[in-house]
């Protein structure tokens, strides 16, 4: 405290310090979200931070930038030396404490240029002048290695692009300290190594950074150092040679995580869908053809992935299949036990036994206003209700509770809203949803996306469990060890292409990365 | 919570009460807000505001009103919102006028096309939101200056009226006492033998009667459905607060139809109103074309993808909102006895106001029947009160808007503190 006796010169943090965080409490109304948290980051190192979602990492990450300001926790924050006492994001930034959130917070229809000096604006006598802002940009986007034109606008480039334009717009702030909250979990593999390596050429020009992150390779991979947060509490904090990815999963969840995928004996059976030269044309531009003549089958009991890069027509398949909710002049068959089914419209799609749970679960899979129990019901209310539409409410507060529990979704009741839940119950809830339309082949789109190491194998249970049930699983991921983790059998998606398939014992990240640099090259030549 | 798990029961059971009566908090809070409002004017106007004769004036001027806030609320749940409504209440009065008073249609059947109309309009401003993907705020405030120039047009400048007296009964009518009076205290009589006004105290025994059985329909289905959540391991809420929220509710009926019965009964309109209340709350909590329009309003990506044809509903809706406002035009004609140039002019600001007051949410997926009403009634005490104590109508403007903002602004404070 800053009253106490003993003086902030004394109690002063080691010279390399940079940023101490000291006894950290934030409590939210019911909650206590830190309590008592410390972190303690050198100069010129890359720290880490790791914990399940919900656990305090993002809540330390906003008393440390100022957005709870000073006054609203307690604890004390040293950066520099001195302690810092912050009442909102532009003192923090004053000091070269730039946070670079999760969701990215440019603004789609102005220019690379105009993004980057958002708030910064180079002016001249007040008038900003285009040709120094302009210059400007060029200077930072080379320097994050974007080759780019500042007149281009934001919507126009992809995701890894778009992360870049976010880090050379904290470069235009004089960064000291870089805080970077989940920033590969929307990039490819290729743009997170991008970005990583990005982060290593920083460090070696002397800046510090904060690495949220849910993937522990990358942390093993640029990370000095670990802290641990679990629960709103500190665990460790561990040095590089000591990382290994049993010892943080083993922290951060509190237990030993002896297998992080679920055992199954496959039981395979016939075939139950299959989709034969399917193609479809861009939404918007249909000139361009996104999928080209896919054709893949699903087994009874069988767990299949789709593996690709970013951008390889993943999702944009498994939309137009489902209801054609993505594309234009698609063309294609698509069997189901092995009748010819039209899927046109997304009600088709489900009473053909199809049901797919999207990647992102917040603009398409849930209505994040309403609670648990009106959100499972909805793609199947029928369900619930007499056949003239009268829905029984007391039919469905059971079905909700069943389904509560069966995907363990962790809530004080089914009228919990689910805009209040973390990440990996709302995609139970969504799973819920799904399950009760009782299909017989699912589509799941990045199903652990953004969701921590505890629920994605509570995720997997899941899936195991559905397909013992007889069910067809079809599983977009990006995360490779995931598909190699829990599927029978991969296909490898490139460029709208199938450019690999192969059995899941015999798949290998090496094997799919192979896959598709030869479907490159032959597309290519 | 089922009553499988043993010891976090009664904890979960707390919790999802606790869910239930917050979610009725806001509806609460309306009541008594209109409650508190009442009281302020009853003693502001000397008493004159619960004199039986007000009751029923306050009914019959905000009928129309009330009836289109039932359409606009799905309206606005679904995420769009419909400025065109005062203007074809005025059209559809209009037609009506044409159709009963120049070419002489028996007012049953001018009725049912001026709804077959409204409906059409509706659903024609319905096709270009929902599949041409025009924002509906720009589809409605064109319908709205076209039916305002189709209304100048159609009555060339002129008033028509009055209507044939049947018609004329939508609103200025009551229901028969079919029972015969009750005289409780007769009225004194003056030189001529006829009863003076306000005087003496006779009931009208049907409203009464109809009276005490809505109010044990209310109870035994409210009991029921307890009863059933019960017997299925299902916690209720809390007996005292069923108890209370019941009598309460009970008590503001049977107060209501007494003040009623001692004027001159039930309005038409009354019933009209009550039985499209009725109606689009079992719509909006009961069935899945309103669970749906809850669904689209809150997530419409998510809605689609879950199966839910938005375009179709998003029509519908419109064709919904279109009668409604059709039923309010004839409502209003009939309330004034002709078709005027100026009918219905700036009434859809009243009916949106009335939504919003009512605890409705401008981003869609929020809102209730039962609040749409009540913050009907809220804008309308308002403007009864206001008019009876004289105050000017510019003021009664700077009230009812600050009104509406505080509102809505005590509704998101409460919301960001919960």
């Amino acid at each position: 405290m800053a009253t106490a006796p003993m003086n902030a010169q004394t109690n002063a943090p080691a010279t390399d310090t940079l940023l101490e965080m000291r006894d950290i409490t934030k409590t939210f109304p019911g909650v206590k979200a830190l309590s008592n948290v410390n972190l303690n980051v050198r100069s010129g190192e890359i720290h880490a931070i790791v914990g399940e979602n919900g656990a305090g990492k993002s809540t330390l990450m906003k008393v440390l930038s100022g957005v709870y300001p000073f006054g609203d926790y307690s604890g004390e924050i040293f950066y520099e030396g001195e302690e810092c006492r912050f009442t909102g994001i532009h003192d923090s930034e004053k000091r070269g404490i730039v946070i670079i959130h999760q969701e990215l917070a440019l603004v789609p229809l102005l220019s690379i240029a105009e993004n980057l000096f958002l708030g910064n604006e180079q002016t001249r006598f007040g008038v900003i002048d285009w040709n120094l802002a302009r210059r400007r940009a060029a200077d930072l986007l080379r320097k994050v290695g974007l080759r780019e034109d500042p007149d281009t606008l934001i919507t126009n480039i992809g995701t890894g692009k778009q992360q870049l334009v976010e880090i050379a717009k904290a470069l235009a702030k004089d960064v000291k300290l870089l805080i970077l909250d989940e920033p590969t979990a929307s990039l490819s593999e290729k743009d997170s190594q991008h970005l990583l390596d990005l982060l290593l050429e920083f460090k070696r020009q002397g800046m510090t950074a904060i690495l949220i992150s849910h993937k522990l390779n990358e942390v093993k991979k640029v990370a000095d150092r670990v802290t641990v947060i679990r629960d709103g509490q500190t665990i460790e904090t561990m040095d590089k040679d000591d990382v290994t990815e049993d010892r943080i999963i083993t922290s951060m969840v509190g237990r030993t995580m002896e297998d992080r995928y679920p055992t199954r004996t496959p039981n395979v059976g016939e075939t139950i869908f299959e989709v034969k030269n399917w193609t479809v044309h861009h939404q918007l531009h249909p000139e361009r053809m996104v999928i080209k003549g896919i054709d893949l089958h699903v087994k009874k009991g069988e767990v299949v992935g789709i593996a690709g890069l970013m951008g390889a027509g993943r999702t944009e398949f498994a939309m137009s299949v489902f209801g054609r909710t993505y594309g234009t002049n698609i063309s294609g068959e698509v069997f189901v036990h092995g009748k010819k089914a039209d899927t046109s419209t997304v009600g088709k799609a489900v009473a053909q036994g199809l049901a797919y749970a999207t990647e992102d679960r917040k603009v398409y899979g849930l209505n994040l206003i309403d609670h648990i129990k009106h959100n499972v019901t909805i793609a199947n209310l029928p369900g619930v209700s007499s056949g003239t539409g009268v829905i029984n409410d007391l039919a469905e507060l059971k079905v909700a509770n069943e389904y509560r529990k069966k995907t363990n979704i962790r809530s004080s009741s089914v009228y919990q809203i689910t805009g209040n839940l973390s990440g990996g119950n709302q995609q139970k809830v969504v799973l819920s949803k799904w399950l009760f339309s009782d299909p017989d082949i699912l589509i799941l789109d990045e199903p652990t996306r953004g969701i921590d190491v505890g629920a994605k194998y509570e995720i997997y249970t899941i899936i195991n469990k559905l397909a013992e049930e007889g069910k067809g699983i079809l599983v977009i991921s990006s995360e490779m060890p995931e598909l190699l983790g829990i599927c029978d059998r991969i296909y490898v998606l490139n460029e709208g292409r199938i450019v690999g398939e192969m059995a899941g014992h015999e798949a290998s990240q090496e094997k799919i990365m192979r896959a598709i640099v030869r479907g490159e090259e032959k597309a290519a030549s | 919570m089922s009553t499988e798990t043993a010891a976090p029961t009664t904890n979960a059971a707390k919790a999802s009460a606790q869910a239930a009566f917050k979610e009725n908090l806001r509806q609460y809070g309306l009541v008594v807000a209109l409650i508190v409002i009442m009281l302020f004017f009853q003693y502001m106007t000397n008493g004159i505001l619960f004199l039986p004769v007000n009751l029923t004036n306050l009914v019959l001027q905000n009928s129309y009103i009330v009836v289109m806030a039932l359409g606009m609320l799905l309206v606005i749940v679904a995420g769009h919102i419909d400025l065109s409504v005062g203007s074809v209440a005025g059209f559809i009065g209009a037609v009506a006028a044409v159709l009963m008073v120049d070419y002489g249609f028996h007012p049953l059947i001018a009725g049912l096309i001026c709804i077959l109309v409204g409906g059409i309009i509706g659903g024609a401003q319905g096709y270009f939101i929902a599949y041409m993907k025009i924002p509906s705020f720009i589809v409605t405030l064109s319908g709205m200056l076209v039916f305002k120039g189709l209304l100048l047009w159609l009555l060339g400048g002129r008033s028509v009226g009055p209507f044939p007296t049947g018609f004329q009964m939508l609103s200025a009518g009551f229901i028969p006492d079919v029972i015969g009076p009750l005289v409780l205290v007769p009225p004194t009589l003056n030189a001529s033998g006829n009863p003076m006004p306000n005087t003496g105290l006779v009931l009208h025994t049907t409203t009464m009667v109809i009276a005490i059985l809505i109010v044990a329909a209310m109870l035994y289905f409210a009991l029921k459905s307890r009863r059933a959540r019960e017997s299925h391991g299902y916690d209720a809420e809390p007996f005292a607060l069923f108890v209370i929220k019941n009598v309460v509710l009970a008590g503001i009926i049977l107060f209501l139809m007494y003040k009623f019965a001692s004027y001159r009964g039930l309005p038409n309109v009354l019933i009209v109103m009550g039985f499209l209340i009725v109606l689009f709350v079992f719509f909006t909590k009961r069935m899945t074309f309103g669970r749906r329009i809850f669904a689209m309003g809150g997530n419409e990506k998510a809605a689609k993808l879950s199966g839910i044809q938005t375009e179709r509903l998003t029509f519908y809706i419109f064709g919904i909102m279109g009668m409604l406002a059709a039923l309010a035009g004839l409502i209003y004609a009939a309330r004034l006895n002709q078709a005027t140039p100026k009918a219905g002019a700036g009434m859809e600001l009243d009916v949106i106001a009335a939504v919003f007051v009512g605890g409705a949410s401008a981003m869609g997926g929020v809102g209730e029947v039962a609040g749409a009403v009540i913050g009907a009634f809220i804008m309308g005490v308002m403007n009864n009160g206001m008019g009876i104590m004289g105050i000017n109508i510019d003021w009664q403007q700077v009230i009812k808007g600050l009104v509406l903002l505080g509102a809505v602004a005590f509704d998101l404070y409460n919301k960001k503190k919960a």
